[in-house]
């Protein structure tokens, strides 16, 4: 009974902990830079499969790849919003307007990226493992790759707090988060801040999909889709904008997901979209919403 | 004089449309199969699109439950096509739709701009899974084999659906529901405070949109013999009709109508051969017409057009 709730927590907590990561991305991205990035999953298939062809063809490790997929999508990411996104908020008339546009705009990205994927990685599923031994916790066996990656998005999730909590650069993102026009005024250079703030998101997606690749031992280049739904959902129950909120409510859907699917393995997926459907009825605003 | 110009216009779009649609009536006794089906197809698009664009357009809105509505009227045709004839599955495919839109737009149109989409997204989600674990684990096997219908009875029943439905959608733009609707897109409070009873107008709007999308579904179902809730419910049936429309241009009714014409054309023309750069080009289309063409195909061609009969008219 014990070893049961265990292994249902533990597994919840290690689901959780990529769920964590890849939500605080998107929520960076919707809550300061405003963008609901449907693309947001796309950036996690990328990370993955860049890790895939460094692993499997130079043999660089899949830790290592962290420091390299990052920095790629991070760029990629502000290169979208200086180019496109930044001109979509200029030249859109109310606030309202551009959360729509920007929404679909990421859609069109959605399809681009994937699309480009298959065309360079072909469409099967792909694979390797690292780190795949298991390890015994108090009756409960898991893989040591999904430890570690849990170990890894907690002290992404730290480090990026206390990067938003104590640096320069943290402080002018929760000014723009705030209020971009006033944050402006103040001398923040809010276009700079907010594609700032988007390629983050993108360089957690990147993080996720290094991650990811090590703890599952398939990726294809549709695997993006479900994860942006994910982080959809984690950003919902979290309340949206709220960084915090979301590293939390990651492990709240990582736990519910794994009960279910110890109950009724078939609902999971179902239980998560009734819980975000009735989470937008009944209390929008999340966990830590305002 | 003026009258009389005005007049003439008038009639001439008339015999223009009048003309069309006699030419789309008798279309499949001289032209070849194929081109009866990709019509039917244009038509469902045109359909979706337009139907999405009666709520959305005016509103700013952006539902993305195109698909819940389109796979009720799916599912609706697979469950009763062999006990009853298709008028009669046609008719309870678009009520059912209609009744979901009631609920759903009773129950969420009060959620605002980001919220509502979110919701409608999850809707599509929600009905594909509970499906799915129903078909899976209640009854044991997963789709159903839908009774097929001739190519040409298909393709009268689109276009009857069609023209309905134009007409419905030219309605309500002249009609008090339409200058309701256009006031709460740009600004719900005041509209309100007019005295438009602003959640009686969107949702039966909303409701009235579904019923086309269901009766096209429940119509598109006996072309594919198979379905199953990733077909039936497949969220592509929910992002198509925003693409369509935004690309068409939303500011006029044939905007919609040319979008849809256009990209259900490029699909059949790309899908087979190069799948993986239409999905790729569909989503340059995309991006491309949203940051650089805020009105669409149809404010584009009008723009140009008012620079070029400026022009005539400085010359002269």
């Amino acid at each position: 009974m014990i070893v049961t709730i265990l292994n249902i927590v533990i597994a919840g907590l290690l689901m959780g902990g990529i769920y964590a990561l890849i939500a605080v991305g998107f929520s960076l991205q919707y809550g300061v830079a405003r963008v609901l990035n449907v693309s947001h999953g796309e950036f996690i298939m990328l990370g993955a499969f860049i890790t895939w062809t460094l692993y499997t063809v130079l043999g660089v490790n899949p830790l290592v790849c962290l420091i390299i997929c990052g920095p790629i999508t991070l760029i990629i990411g502000f290169l979208l919003h200086r180019t496109l996104f930044t001109h979509l908020r200029t030249s859109s008339v109310s606030f309202a307007a551009f959360e729509g546009k920007s929404m679909l705009a990421s859609f069109g990205l959605l399809f681009i990226i994937q699309n480009t994927a298959i065309l360079i990685w072909g469409n099967p599923a792909r694979g390797y493992t690292y780190l795949d031994s298991s390890v015994n916790i108090g009756g409960a066996i898991f893989g040591a790759n999904r430890l570690v990656t849990l170990g890894f998005a907690l002290v992404i999730g730290l480090v990026f707090y206390l990067f938003l909590a104590r640096t320069r650069l943290g402080k002018a993102i929760r000014a723009a988060a705030q209020d971009p026009g006033t944050a402006g005024l103040m001398g923040v250079n809010i276009n700079q801040v907010l594609a700032i703030c988007f390629g983050l998101g993108a360089l957690m997606a990147g993080f996720g999909g290094v991650l990811i690749s090590m703890c599952f031992s398939t990726i294809q280049p549709a695997m993006g889709f479900q994860y942006t739904i994910i982080a959809l959902i984690v950003i919902v129950l979290g309340g949206l904008g709220s960084i915090p909120g979301s590293f939390i409510g990651g492990f709240v859907l990582g736990l519910i997901g794994s009960i279910v699917s110890y109950w009724q393995p078939a609902l999971s997926l179902a239980a998560y979209y009734l819980l975000f459907v009735l989470l937008l009825l009944a209390k929008p605003t999340g966990i830590l919403g305002k | 004089m003026d009258i009389g110009r005005v007049f003439s216009k008038r009639s001439f779009v008339l015999g223009l449309l009048l003309l069309l649609l006699i030419l789309l009536a008798t279309s499949p006794l001289y032209s070849p199969r194929y081109t009866v089906v990709l019509l039917s197809n244009i038509f469902m698009y045109i359909v979706i699109t337009v139907s999405w664009s009666i709520f959305s357009g005016p509103t700013g809105y952006i539902s993305l439950a195109p698909a819940a509505f389109f796979g009720v009227g799916i599912y609706t045709s697979a469950i009763l096509g062999k006990a009853l004839p298709l008028p009669a599955v046609i008719g309870i495919g678009s009520l059912a739709s209609f009744c979901l839109a009631l609920l759903v737009g009773a129950l969420t149109l009060r959620l605002r701009g980001i919220y509502f989409i979110m919701f409608t997204f999850g809707l599509v989600e929600l009905l594909r899974h509970l499906l799915l674990f129903w078909e899976c684990t209640v009854m044991g096997r997963r789709g159903r084999i839908v009774i097929i219908v001739d190519n040409t009875t298909v393709y009268y029943l689109m276009l009857i659906i069609f023209v309905i439905l134009m007409l419905t959608a030219y309605l309500i733009r002249r009609s008090k529901l339409g200058l309701a609707l256009q006031s709460i897109g740009q600004e719900e409070e005041a509209a309100a405070h007019t005295g438009v009873n602003v959640t009686m107008v969107k949702v039966i709007t909303f409701a009235i949109s579904a019923i086309f999308m269901g009766a096209t579904g429940s119509i598109m179902a006996t072309k594919w013999t198979y379905i199953d809730p990733y077909i039936a419910f497949n969220p592509l049936y929910s992002f198509m009709p925003v693409l369509m429309a935004i690309f068409g241009g939303m500011g006029q009714l044939y905007g919609p109508v040319i979008g849809a014409t256009i990209f259900t054309y490029l699909e059949e023309f790309l899908i087979t051969r190069f799948p993986y750069y239409y999905m790729l080009i569909f989503g340059i289309i995309l991006v491309i017409a949203i940051a650089y063409l805020p009105d669409g195909l149809v404010g584009l061609i009008g723009k140009l057009w008012k620079r070029i009969s400026a022009r005539k008219h400085a010359h002269t």
